[in-house]
């Protein structure tokens, strides 16, 4: 649906030529919900408008729908934006105008004539359940609500793709999860191809299919959302994931002495995850059956990432070495993924 | 005071109102879109043409520079090109316009300005067109300041009309000087005075309601 093929943006500033983005290349299928996470100035803003050339790459290629972007000209270009919606952080909606001209703009530009106007606002009214509002003024609604106008703006011209250029990072996190399942919703209901960009990782786990980090103008990691959160290799991305999920030893154990060769009286601690159906295989039953070695749990958690359960679990193995490498002989041959921390000195009994 | 001071000051009131009124309608016309042009044309904006924009901003701030009194002596010879005379009411509606086309260009200019760049950038995002951003977003999205803004014109031009008496025009500015000062009747000086400050006074609350119905903010 959407393709960028090596995408390059440098901005002019007086101190000389700034590179924004640094050769990019997504490809984006139909009916995905696409996640672009990344620090301020990353590079995301520019990306997402280099999509809809609200920013003109200064090269590379940008097609949408089979059609190339970067080869047309201004009205042409006008004519395709009408197959992609946007929404935005602060909503910019018209201040002068009601819920429903901000929605019935897109279709007026085009010249739509009223009655039928009507007979598109008001359904898309219901779908974000503004009925109520429909003659009020922005400025009388909530954050949620500017954005369900804003979201209901975007569709009147019943686009293939919604762009959400950090659509919930203004509202607080009821109302951000209330947005992403409207989103969720119209992805699956419209067949919309969606592209999210945020600095929030629980947006992308909350409703993303696929995800990209980017980090000073080039994509860092790529890939599904669960192959990402459960195996990230770059430390961008493990360090968005950390602020996400506590990756962290429980605090008994956090900042004690590591080793990984057996210390007497020490537990070797190992970090278990579960994906999908190894999240409802009784691995600790088992292991405590097949094994001599005492099995402590330390943390636990499970979590969804879009609709796959996602487990985690730290636990402690203690035993006789032989009792030990039996426990783990145990764990590897299930399908799930281990890691192995070491053999942990507990801090929080010295103390006392 | 004598009922012929009256009709004298009722005639004066109508000429300032003619001159200040029609001076204003017809700089309008042309100071608005020049506000357009001047936010429109500027860098990174939807109609960028960079020098275009800065010859427009000279030429601006140019006029704007001349003090009323000089600018009106100045053009006589335009001014009876286009109204086919240098003396009286008429006349001096040709000054006042070209006073206050840069005048409302810049007050325009500075509304349009507040209109937040994300509106423009979302009206772009769905395929609008220059034009149609200038008619559907910059203006509506602006109305209230450019109503305060034209206001402050319009008090700027009774202001600058009580100098048209300088070439015959006529006005309270006139009626006081010529009454009031150089035939030493202080009461019809104070008399002048006292309707300059109700019609300043009305058209200023005028212009406060207006542009508070407007603002939906």
């Amino acid at each position: 649906m959407i393709e960028l093929s090596q995408i390059e943006k440098v901005y002019d500033s007086p101190s000389g030529p700034v590179p924004a983005l640094k050769g990019i290349n997504l490809r984006i299928e139909r009916g995905e919900i696409y996640g672009i996470i990344g620090l301020s100035g990353a590079g995301k803003s520019t990306l997402i408008r280099c999509i809809n050339m609200l920013e003109r790459p200064t090269k590379g290629k940008v097609i949408v729908d089979g059609k190339d972007m970067t080869a047309m000209n201004e009205r042409e270009l006008r004519q395709a934006r009408k197959n992609i919606g946007m929404i935005f952080q602060h909503f910019n909606l018209l201040s002068s105008a009601t819920v429903y001209d901000n929605i019935a703009f897109p279709l007026r530009l085009v010249h739509m004539d009223e009655k039928e106007v009507r007979a598109k606002v008001e359904p898309l009214l219901e779908l974000v359940s503004l009925k109520e509002k429909a003659q009020q003024y922005p400025s009388q609604l909530s954050g949620g609500q500017k954005q369900r106008v804003g979201i209901a703006r975007a569709l009147a011209s019943e686009p293939k793709v919604l762009l959400c250029d950090e659509a919930t990072s203004a509202l607080d996190p009821q109302t951000t999860k209330a947005i992403l399942e409207l989103i969720r919703d119209i992805n699956q209901k419209l067949a919309l191809t969606v592209v999210v960009i945020t600095h929030e990782m629980q947006v992308i786990r909350d409703i993303c299919d696929k995800v990209a980090v980017i980090e000073n103008g080039v994509i860092a990691e790529e890939g599904s959302v669960l192959e990402v959160f459960t195996n990230p290799r770059e430390p961008i991305t493990k360090e968005f994931i950390s602020v996400q999920m506590s990756n962290e030893l429980p605090a008994a154990f956090r900042g004690g002495e590591i080793s990984q060769e057996p210390v007497a009286g020490r537990p070797l601690l190992v970090r278990l995850t579960f994906i999908g159906e190894s999240a409802d295989d009784p691995v600790i039953a088992g292991l405590i059956k097949n094994s001599n070695a005492e099995i402590s749990i330390l943390f636990g958690n499970i979590d969804q990432i879009k609709n796959t359960p996602y487990g985690r679990m730290i636990i402690g193995i203690t035993g006789q070495p032989a009792d030990i490498e039996q426990a783990l002989a145990y764990l590897q041959q299930r399908d799930l993924r281990i890691e192995v921390i070491g053999y942990v000195a507990r801090h929080d009994r010295a103390a006392s | 005071m004598s009922p012929d001071m009256t009709a004298l000051l009722l005639k004066a009131l109508g000429e300032t109102v003619r001159m200040v009124v029609i001076a204003m309608l017809a700089a309008s016309v042309i100071g608005i879109p020049l506000g357009v042009l001047l936010v429109t044309t500027a860098r990174h904006q939807i109609l960028e043409c960079v020098p275009f924009n800065r010859i427009l901003a000279g030429v601006v701030n140019a006029v704007r520079s001349i003090p009323f009194i000089i600018l009106m002596v100045a053009i006589i010879p335009v001014t009876r090109l286009i109204v086919g005379t240098s003396i009286g009411t008429t006349a001096a509606m040709v000054p006042l316009t070209i006073a206050a086309i840069p005048f409302i260009g810049r007050q325009v200019e500075t509304s349009l300005r507040e209109v937040p760049e994300g509106i423009i950038e979302a009206a772009l995002s769905m395929g609008a067109s220059p034009l149609q951003i200038i008619w559907h977003v910059y203006l509506p999205e602006a109305m209230p300041g450019i109503i305060s803004q034209l206001t402050t014109v319009i008090i700027g031009l009774v202001g600058a009309s009580a100098m048209a008496g300088a070439i015959g025009g006529g006005g309270l500015g006139d009626l006081a000087i010529r009454y009031g000062y150089q035939r030493f009747r202080p009461e019809v000086m104070l008399a002048t005075v006292i309707v300059l400050i109700i019609l300043v006074q009305v058209v200023q609350f005028a212009g406060n309601t207006i542009a508070r119905r407007l603002n939906k903010k």
